[in-house]
């Protein structure tokens, strides 16, 4: 496929990337910035989220409503996200376009108002949705076994912070929060789409060059020591359905081994998509844990999936739970079928396989021009985008004895967390 | 404006007669092509004349029980081998049933679309319903009923149907309910499948790596000669009775932390001709940037919900238009008071010019976004199909949106919304 790519850093710290893709008439911009819910301490969890929401309330230049009218008039799409390691900002737009995405990005770099007004209703928006989340029985389990499995990395807190600090947090600590971490030498840039290269990259100059350095914010990083012992929570709440999560602890997605590891999901539980558009859907019917605990009906449905993040994080089964069975017997299926993957080499057709899904999940996931551009920062993130690039290349040199390894490596149950919900009853119309 | 995407070959631009390749199968099968080389891969989509309509209503849930099982083994293939197929090529194919069809969506590498269109075939025609997988799907159904009866949206979402459209098919919920779903057998779905599975009025899209004439081949050889001469028509609908008064219910589930509100009306069916109208002012009401002026009232300025929105929901019968909100169990009474402020508002005053011609603006703007992806197309491509658009619709839609005035969205609003008549569902503790 034709493409240029590119990456400079300008002056003042602003790594930009930029891709051409003159596949649609469309550009998709997304700038990202190394903060996220991993920078927080309490109590202030849940503030790079709030500041994300708080991105949206307009500058002395583009009032709210402005930026969302022009937007919208425009055709384009925009949203936002904040995760443990970054948040991130994007708009898609009509090539013709983009210039206004520039503009109201490099603005709100430096110049969002956090009014005290707009702060106390967007507070009370962040609690709903927090209440919102509150309502789904996995949010709550999974919150759960994450604080378990974090006692001193900051990865601890789920991404939307707790309640105490939602409803505590000042516009001071937002705006503070703010102006430490958005500065360009702590953001990247990435740009793909129809445009050409040298004009694109003289408007970012432009528009962004402009916006001085500030100090580097350090990152929060406090190593979780060694987890000795299985640990074990549960959650009760409403419902007849039981949900199990078992929560193995994977390596940095910079590691050798987390390619290893992505066949092994592959095998395990399906293919994870990684893309934030399009891609996925492939099913997972075949994958060992399904045919070993959905079939065998253990379970009635059962999800896997890894998470790129630059620390140590987790790698998650949720399962629900049949309703003729136990949690335990649940477990001790999944434990047999570990067991088996550890015991015995797997087959080069399961690993060609797994690299087929890969191949097809990117391919998907190039159909769509935001995806492509996500891409380019979402991997600076965690890596660098040469780790997108040559994902499948190392992918494919994975070895049937290097799944084997990988799977005793890290699918110790000394390491594990195991969450359960247990539904306390059901709720009936009245 | 077409002279233009033309000249621009290199791009993918608005689907139109010059690209969109249809053609009908001598067993009446509507296959509709257009390619896209950006990508290696390809989406199928499409759907064939039956449903929920069909389902009796001490077995309701049949048709939605009937679809999730044409995977579940063939003629050919058990449940394990026809994923197998599927999932080592990374491809994926999956039924869901509406009320008035079952639709169909898959995807492969452009390499594999032969493969799908096999397995499609397979299944939509030669399903055995084994009887061991038949009862494991009946328990994987119950358990997602009984997660749906905690599940605050999906409750109130029911509960409007309830109320909206009471003594009406579109009031049951299609994915039945526990007593329904026990008790349908395997035999009653072996039968609906013989009966009201067929060709006739079915519709393919196939968009992607692949030229039309080739997609048209591939579907032929895979479904072309399959025949049905006894496939039913769809049930016609009885009229709508429209509400006298506002009907409010309350679906209780304890122990949750939010509650969802879903309020409104009927609406226009998607052919009506004040469809177009319609759809513009509920973007102002509820959509146009932060959810239109429902946003700005209920999330915006009271900060009382995550998520407020409305919805214009149009297909064959009778649509819904309704808001939603997600909201802390004590400010259901002022999110509800604030909405149904605002739909006063909407047909008393209408939308202003300058709001209409933002919505307009959006409309038009987003076409080449919501068209990126094969399966953006492809939906594109079932609904000109379905409600006879016409290949040139998405090339005539700049002008058809550019037509509409604010009177009409005042008349169509009026025509509809009447904020004392209204359905006001809520489902929470």
């Amino acid at each position: 496929m034709p493409k240029t790519f590119t990456k400079t850093k300008l002056s003042n710290g602003l790594t930009v990337l930029l891709k051409e893709i003159h596949t649609a008439p469309l550009i998709s911009s997304w700038v990202w910035y190394r903060v996220g819910s991993r920078d927080e301490v309490p109590p202030l969890t849940g503030i790079s989220h709030l500041v994300e929401h708080m991105q949206f309330k307009g500058t002395p230049n583009y009032p709210a409503e402005l930026m969302d009218k022009a937007v919208a008039r425009d055709g384009g799409m925009r949203n936002a996200f904040t995760y443990l390691d970054w948040t991130t900002y994007f708009e898609t737009m009509p090539a013709d376009k983009i210039d206004l995405a520039l503009r109201l990005e490099a603005d709100r770099m430096v110049n969002s108002l956090f009014d005290e007004k707009e702060f106390s209703s967007e507070r009370t928006v962040v609690i709903s949705e927090r209440e919102g989340n509150e309502n789904e029985p996995m949010f709550l389990l999974s919150e759960a076994v994450q604080q378990a499995a974090f006692r001193v990395h900051s990865y601890h807190h789920e991404v939307i912070g707790d309640m105490a600090d939602l409803k505590t947090m000042r516009r001071e600590d937002l705006y503070k929060h703010y102006r430490t971490y958005y500065v360009p030498n702590n953001a990247v840039i990435g740009i793909a789409g129809d445009f050409k290269t040298p004009q694109m990259l003289a408007r970012i100059k432009q528009l962004f060059g402009g916006i001085p350095k500030g100090p580097t914010p350090p990152r929060l990083s406090r190593p979780e020591p060694e987890q000795r012992g299985e640990m074990r929570v549960t959650v009760q709440g409403p419902g007849e359905t039981a949900y199990l999560q078992v929560a193995y602890r994977f390596p940095a997605a910079s590691h050798p081994d987390f390619f290893a590891l992505s066949v092994l999901d592959s095998l395990l539980a399906g293919p994870t998509n990684l893309n934030m558009f399009g891609g996925g859907g492939i099913s997972n019917k075949t994958s060992r844990l399904y045919r070993a605990l959905v079939d065998k009906e253990f379970a009635v449905g059962l999800s896997g999936g890894s998470t790129t993040t630059i620390d140590p994080y987790l790698y998650y089964l949720a399962l629900t739970i049949h309703p003729k069975r136990k949690p335990e017997e649940t477990l001790a299926a999944l434990d047999a079928e570990i067991a088996r993957v550890q015991n015995e080499p797997v087959s080069k057709e399961e690993i060609t396989r797994a690299m087929k899904q890969a191949r097809a999940n990117f391919a998907y996931g190039t159909e769509n021009i935001t995806n492509q551009a996500f891409w380019l920062g979402f991997a600076e993130m965690f890596a660098s985008y040469d780790w997108f690039e040559t994902y499948l290349e190392k992918m494919s040199r994975v070895t049937p004895k290097d799944v084997q390894r990988v799977a005793r490596e890290y699918f110790h149950s000394q390491t594990r967390v195991i969450g359960t919900y247990l539904p306390i009853g059901n709720g009936e119309a009245k | 404006m077409s002279e233009k995407i033309k000249s621009s070959n290199h791009r993918q631009s608005l689907p139109g007669p010059d690209d969109i390749h249809r053609e009908v199968l001598p067993n009446g099968i509507i296959v509709l092509a257009r390619s896209n080389f950006n990508s290696p891969s390809v989406s199928i989509s499409g759907y064939i004349h039956t449903g929920s309509l069909f389902d009796p209503d001490e077995k309701l849930g049949l048709a939605d029980f009937a679809a999730s099982a044409l995977t579940r083994g063939t003629a050919k293939y058990s449940f394990d081998e026809l994923y197998n197929e599927l999932e080592s090529v990374g491809a994926s194919l999956g039924f869901d049933s509406g009320l008035h069809t079952t639709s169909f969506h898959g995807r492969a590498l452009e390499e594999d679309l032969s493969l799908l269109l096999g397995l499609l075939s397979e299944t939509m025609r030669h399903p055995t319903f084994p009887k061991g997988e038949v009862e494991k799907l009946r328990h994987q159904l119950l358990t997602g009923l009984a997660i749906r009866q905690q599940d605050t949206s999906d409750m109130a979402d029911i509960t409007f149907d309830e109320i909206l459209y009471r003594g009406h098919p579109y009031g049951r919920s299609e994915d039945g309910n526990p007593d329904t779903i026990k008790a349908i057998t395997r035999s009653d779905l072996v039968k609906y499948h013989q009966r009201c599975f067929g060709p006739r009025g079915m519709a393919i899209a196939v968009v992607g790596a692949v030229e039309p004439k080739r997609a048209v081949d591939l579907v032929q050889r895979a479904l072309g000669d399959w025949r049905n001469p006894d496939q039913p028509e769809v049930p016609s609908l009885p009229e709508l009775k429209l509400l006298e008064e506002t009907v409010k219910h309350h679906f209780t589930i304890p122990g949750k932390s939010q509650a969802d509100i879903v309020i409104g009306t009927n609406g226009p069916r998607r052919k009506d001709e004040d469809y177009m109208a319609a759809s513009l002012g509920n973007s102002v009401l509820g959509q146009f940037g932060m959810m239109g002026r429902i946003g700005k009232s209920v999330r915006e300025k009271s900060g009382l919900a995550y998520y407020a929105y409305s919805n214009l929901s149009s297909g064959v019968g009778p649509g819904a238009w309704t808001v939603s909100a997600g909201v802390n169990p004590g400010n259901v009474k002022k999110a509800s008071d604030l909405i149904i402020k605002e739909l006063r508002r909407f047909i008393k005053e209408g939308v202003t010019r300058e709001e209409l011609s933002d919505s307009q603006a959006n409309f038009i703007g987003r076409l080449p976004l919501s068209m990126e992806s094969n399966g953006g197309v492809a939906n594109a491509l079932l609904n000109i199909e379905r409600y006879d658009l016409g290949l040139d619709y998405y090339r005539r839609y700049p002008d058809l949106v550019n037509a509409v005035r604010p009177s009409q969205v005042l008349e169509v609003a009026r025509k509809y919304i009447d904020p004392d008549r209204l359905a006001v569902a809520t489902a929470g503790p």
